[in-house]
Order: structure tokens, then C-alpha cells, then sequence
């Protein structure tokens, strides 16, 4: 920003400017609102396709997880795949014992048991090159693993945990066969997770973030405190990652070992990729971009889609993401005009305005 | 217990022939190749086709693995690698997954899901004893070999004059560049021969570390363990990691069965905290 050219003038003025820079950049646009109308109109729209809808919730969520330290923070992980597999564990063993009953409480407490592992490892992700963290990252995902491979009696080794009985949704709403409370669960949640998430990548906070992935050196200059704030986002993530894991298991009743898998992480960094990092949308539409492309595939050839997968990565890096996130933004940028074109400026932005700065 | 110490060399000998081309392209290049795995798995099926099916013998099908496998890995470097080198890590690592799925899935199409096994000779089966200590023959001759391979490749970078030009670009890229020397040259060799020594690895190992589709995905952490665990600025420090590393692992294969993996990757996490830029590491400038 110009603050410096800004410095001249009086000091009460620019610290306005920026808030209102602030406001102006954090204001919901007819784009989101419309993205998020119709995501909730699939659920009447598409009645018989719930159930990958479903699956494209939560993996929605759980890109968003990775997007938040790796498009914000610019931490590349291998390992989000442990917090999303230990939250789902724990959801599923909290309700095999009945300990808590309640799916909502239950979601709530696998994502800080998530959020907990992701601040005790976060100051391991602080050292080091990009290879130590992949390393690093990887290698505790490859270890809970091992421990739950370990201790099958609790966790049913290889064969999954079974016999999970999860009581309906608030005593009322049960999960069914075909997903349909289901998928109307995962995406709510989605919502409220986004919504939180946006506030705190808007936030401060989030521009700091921006500044530390920028140029962590720099940042610290200004005086932001990169260490923590590098670990507060990844707990945050790690939160999230577990609540996606937490709704795996609540919505399928089962959990099996593959949850910690690297497949599974390295399948994560590719919806990232395909929906561009570092604007939020794009692990959602990275997620379903990649389930109906997985679908698809699947149909036409069920054993090898993986080859397909990698056709599409190795594709994707040799084109260039750069050039890709251009398209994307020269569409965008095309169909924002237009919309703002339609539609009076004051009438679609002045109510949907987040509170605060 | 001497013959798990024995094992454990041996199959620690046999990672650092699969890996040390890694830890070249990681220090030359700093490049993040996740595939390299596939070059091996190349040379293990090589030579389950030659061996097996067209009945070449098994020495001298050792030496062909290494030679195509050297040739598919220059061919790569040459077209696909070439292009990705100067990105960022993320994309270096998304390139060379994706390659890894593909080399999965096109493996598994062609030769089949099941575990394949290499014929090898009769004179190689069985065991030694010498002091009471039980030594397969199989085992004796990988420690032979690669450790023939590790003190040549000691000699080719200390004493020649390719050695010089290689230690001088991994020292510094810009400064070798300068000097005249064809950095992208040495390195596209230095890869071909790097990914041929996987593919003999991958062949070698065959017998010991079981050869399926699936081989990139299950090793490429124990490549990287030796990566990063013994830096990647001299032979020594990979070879001294990998050695740990075999041992470790045979030990703890055979005292705590059930733990498995846990220990190492336990001890790696614990060393890149201890010591980020790896175990054996000079401090580095960069």
C-alpha cells in the first residue's frame, strides 16, 4: 500500500484510508453470494447426486484448511492428512463409546483435539527449508499412522474402526443411507467454517499473514511477530483440517486407516492446485472440479484413475499455475464487470457488508 | 545379533545406491524429485523382463537395468525436468507426484498388481557361516557391490575432473556458471547416471525390498529420510545416513515388530529439529 506517500499528510487520514481499504476489500461480493445460493440450492436441485456432494463438502473443507497455510502462509505441507485422520478418530471412537452424543458437540471437540496437535507440531513447521517441512510434516501423519496400526484393539487396525452408531443430528435429524441429512450437515458446516475463516483472512491478522509469506524477513522489520503468527494459522488449519476428518467419519459411521495416507495429502495439494491458492474459493472449487473428474475417470477406467491424476498434476505444473490463475482472473474479472455493470452498486453491496474492520 | 547388523548393512548399502542420485539432484539443482522411486521401480521391472521372461542371466542383466534406466532417466530430464527447475518447491513437488501416480498406474496396467520376484542364480541362495554368524549370499554380494559403487563414485568426484565441475556447481551455481562450466550439462549426466544407479539399486533390491507397483509410493520416504537426514552437500553424509538407516530399520523390524516404522520416522522428525540442514552437513552459507 502507499503509505508512505501517505506519511506526508496528516496522520489521522491515512489510518481512515486503510480501514476503508480494509472494509472496501473484506465486503462480500455479488460473486460469493451468488456461489453460496447456489451451493445451497444444490440441495434441492441435485436430490440424487448427496452423496459425493457430500464427499466434495469435505473435501472442500479440508482444501480450505490447506489453503489457509499454504496459500496465506506459504507453509507447504504433507501432513494435513494427521489432523484430518486423528479428529476423525476421535469422532468416531467419542461416539462408539458414547461419550458425547451429540454429533455438533462432538464435531466441535475433534477439531480442537485437531487444533491441539496442530500447535504442538506447529513449532516443529518453524525450521527449516521447504524439503524439512514436507519431511517433517509428512512424517508425523506417517506416525499417528503407525500408532493407530499399532494399537488396533482400539482402533480396529487395517479393518477400520467399526460398529460407530452416530445419534441423530440435534435428537432429531439421523444420517441416512443416501446422504441427504448428511450432505446438508457437511455443507452448513462448510458455510460456517468459510465464514470464519474469511473473517480471519480479512482480518489484521490475515494482511500479516499475507506480509510474513511475502517476505518473512521484512515482516518481522515491521514488527509482526512471524513465529506466532505462523502458529496461530496452523492451529487454526489444523482445526479445520480435523473437522473435515470429524465429518468423514460422522457422516459414513466408519474409519479406516488410509485416513492418515500420503495419497490422501498428496490428493489435497492437487484440488488446491486446480482451484489456485490464496483466494479462498479455490480449494471449493478445486474440490468439485476434482470429485466429478474423479468420478468421471472412475467410470471410464476404475483401476488406473490415479494415472489420469497424475496426467492432469504433470499437465497442470507444465503449463504453468501462473499462467492458469490468469485465465481464471481474466473470466473473473470479465464476469465481476458485468455484474457490476447489472446491478447498482449501492443495492447488492450495502447489506451484505461483514461488521466491524 | 551380528547377523542383524549384517542385514542392516547390507539393506542400508542398498538405500544409499537407490538414493545418492537424489541427494545430487537436491543439492545441484535444488530440486525437490519425489519420482526418483519410479527410476528405481524401472530398473527392478527391467530386470524382472530380462531375467525372467527372456532369460538373459542375471549378471548380466544387472548392468542392462542400469543402462535403460540411466537412458529413460536422461530422456526425462532432457523433456519434462528441464522445465520445472526453476519454479518453486510447490510446483517441483506436484510435477514429480504426479509423475509418481502415472509411473503407479502404468505399472500396474502393463505387469500386473502382484508382487513380482527376480530369479536369481543358484550360486547366490543361501548362507555363509563364518564365526557363527549367518551371512546370506545374496546380502554379501549387494554390500560388494555397492560398496564398490560408493568408493567409485568417491574416486569419479574427488579425482576427475567431471567430479571437480560437479562439486563446484553444487557449491555454488552461479559462481561454476561463470567460470564456464555447463552447469545444465553436468547436471542432465549427473541425473541420467544418478536415476541408473536407482534402476540397479531397484534391481538388486528386488529380492530384499519386494518389487509392486506401489514400490515409489513406499520407499520414496526412506530416500528422502536419507536425503535429509544426511544433507546434501557431500557422498559421505548420505551414505553414513543410509547405513543408520538400514540398521535402524532391520533392528527395529526384528526387536519391535509391532512399532514398524514409528522409530525411524521418530528419530527423523526428532534429527531435522536438532539439526535442519541435516545430520552430517557442513554449515552452509546459503
Amino acid at each position: 500500500m502507499t503509505v508512505n506517500t501517505l506519511n506526508a499528510k496528516n496522520l489521522a487520514a491515512p489510518a481512515a484510508n486503510v480501514s476503508a481499504y480494509l472494509k472496501s476489500r473484506a465486503r462480500w461480493s455479488p460473486f460469493e453470494i451468488a456461489f453460496w445460493v447456489f451451493a445451497f440450492a444444490t440441495i434441492w436441485l441435485f436430490p440424487g447426486k448427496h452423496l459425493i456432494l457430500k464427499d466434495t463438502a469435505i473435501l472442500a473443507l479440508f482444501a480450505l484448511s490447506l489453503d489457509l497455510i499454504l496459500g496465506y502462509a506459504g507453509i507447504i505441507s504433507l501432513g494435513q492428512a494427521a489432523f484430518f485422520g486423528l479428529a476423525g478418530y476421535f469422532a468416531g471412537l467419542v461416539a462408539k463409546y458414547g461419550i458425547v452424543n451429540e454429533p455438533v458437540v462432538a464435531l466441535v471437540l475433534s477439531g480442537v483435539v485437531a487444533a491441539a496437535l496442530g500447535f504442538a507440531t506447529s513449532f516443529l513447521v518453524l525450521r527449516g527449508s521447504d524439503l524439512t517441512r514436507l519431511m517433517v510434516t509428512l512424517g508425523v501423519s506417517l506416525m499417528l499412522g503407525e500408532v493407530a496400526n499399532r494399537y488396533s484393539n482400539i482402533t480396529g487396525g487395517a479393518d477400520g474402526l467399526q460398529g460407530v452408531d452416530i445419534e441423530p443430528l440435534f435428537g432429531r435429524f439421523r444420517f441416512d443411507l443416501y446422504g441427504h441429512n448428511g450432505y446438508v450437515y457437511c455443507l452448513s458446516v462448510l458455510f460456517v467454517c468459510f465464514v470464519i475463516v474469511r473473517r480471519i483472512v480479512y482480518s489484521p491478522f490475515g494482511l500479516s499473514l499475507r506480509a510474513v509469506k511475502g517476505n518473512p524477513l521484512r515482516a518481522a522489520a515491521i514488527g509482526i511477530p512471524v513465529k506466532w503468527r505462523l502458529v496461530a494459522i496452523y492451529t487454526v488449519s489444523a482445526g479445520i483440517a480435523g473437522i473435515a476428518g470429524a465429518l468423514l467419519t460422522q457422516t459414513t459411521a466408519f474409519c479406516s486407516l488410509d485416513v492418515f495416507s500420503l495419497e490422501r495429502s498428496a490428493d489435497l495439494l492437487l484440488v488446491l492446485i486446480i482451484g489456485g491458492t490464496g483466494y479462498l474459493y479455490g480449494g471449493l472449487i478445486g474440490a468439485v472440479i476434482y470429485k466429478f473428474l474423479q468420478d468421471w475417470i472412475a467410470n471410464l477406467t476404475p483401476q488406473y484413475w490415479q494415472f489420469w491424476i497424475g496426467l492432469v498434476l504433470v499437465v497442470l505444473v507444465l503449463i504453468g499455475r501462473d499462467r492458469m490463475r490468469n485465465w481464471i482472473g481474466t473470466v473473473r474479472g470479465a464476469v465481476a464487470g458485468v455484474g457490476v455493470r447489472l446491478l447498482p452498486r449501492s443495492i447488492t453491496l450495502g447489506g451484505a457488508a461483514p461488521d466491524g474492520p | 545379533m551380528l547377523t542383524i547388523l549384517f542385514d542392516g548393512v547390507a539393506y542400508g548399502m542398498l538405500l544409499f545406491v537407490l538414493a545418492c542420485g537424489l541427494s545430487v539432484t537436491l543439492g545441484l539443482m535444488n530440486f525437490i524429485n519425489l519420482a526418483h522411486g519410479a527410476f528405481a521401480m524401472a530398473g527392478g521391472y527391467c530386470t524382472v523382463i530380462l531375467v525372467n521372461r527372456i532369460g538373459i542371466p542375471f549378471a548380466l542383466g544387472l548392468p542392462i537395468a542400469f543402462l535403460v534406466t540411466a537412458l529413460i532417466g536422461g530422456l526425462f530430464e532432457r523433456t519434462l525436468y528441464v522445465h520445472v527447475y526453476a519454479r518453486d518447491h510447490l510446483d517441483q513437488v506436484l510435477f514429480t507426484i504426479g509423475l509418481v501416480f502415472m509411473s503407479v498406474a502404468a505399472v500396474d496396467y502393463t505387469m500386473g498388481s502382484s508382487q513380482q520376484f527376480v530369479q536369481i542364480p543358484e550360486a547366490l541362495q543361501g548362507q555363509f557361516n563364518v564365526f557363527g554368524v549367518g551371512m546370506g549370499k545374496y546380502r554379501l554380494l549387494i554390500i560388494v557391490v555397492c560398496g564398490l559403487l560408493t568408493v567409485s563414485l568417491q574416486l569419479i568426484l574427488a579425482k576427475t575432473r567431471f567430479g571437480s565441475r560437479l562439486r563446484a556447481a553444487v557449491d555454488d551455481q552461479r559462481v561454476a556458471r561463470g567460470l564456464g562450466i555447463n552447469v545444465g550439462a553436468v547436471f542432465a549426466v549427473t541425473f541420467a547416471f544418478g536415476s541408473g544407479l536407482a534402476g540397479l539399486g531397484g534391481a538388486l533390491g528386488a529380492e530384499i525390498l519386494g518389487l509392486d507397483p506401489t514400490f515409489p509410493l513406499k520407499y520414496m520416504i526412506y530416500f528422502l529420510i536419507v536425503v535429509t537426514v544426511g544433507g546434501t552437500s557431500s557422498i559421505t553424509g548420505p551414505f553414513l545416513a543410509s547405513i543408520l538407516l538400514g540398521i535402524a530399520d532391520v533392528a527395529g523390524k526384528y526387536y519391535v515388530p509391532k512399532l514398524g516404522a514409528f522409530v525411524i520416522y521418530a528419530i527423523m522428525i526428532a534429527v531435522l529439529i536438532w539439526r535442519p540442514q541435516g545430520l552430517f552437513a557442513r554449515a552452509t552459507a546459503r
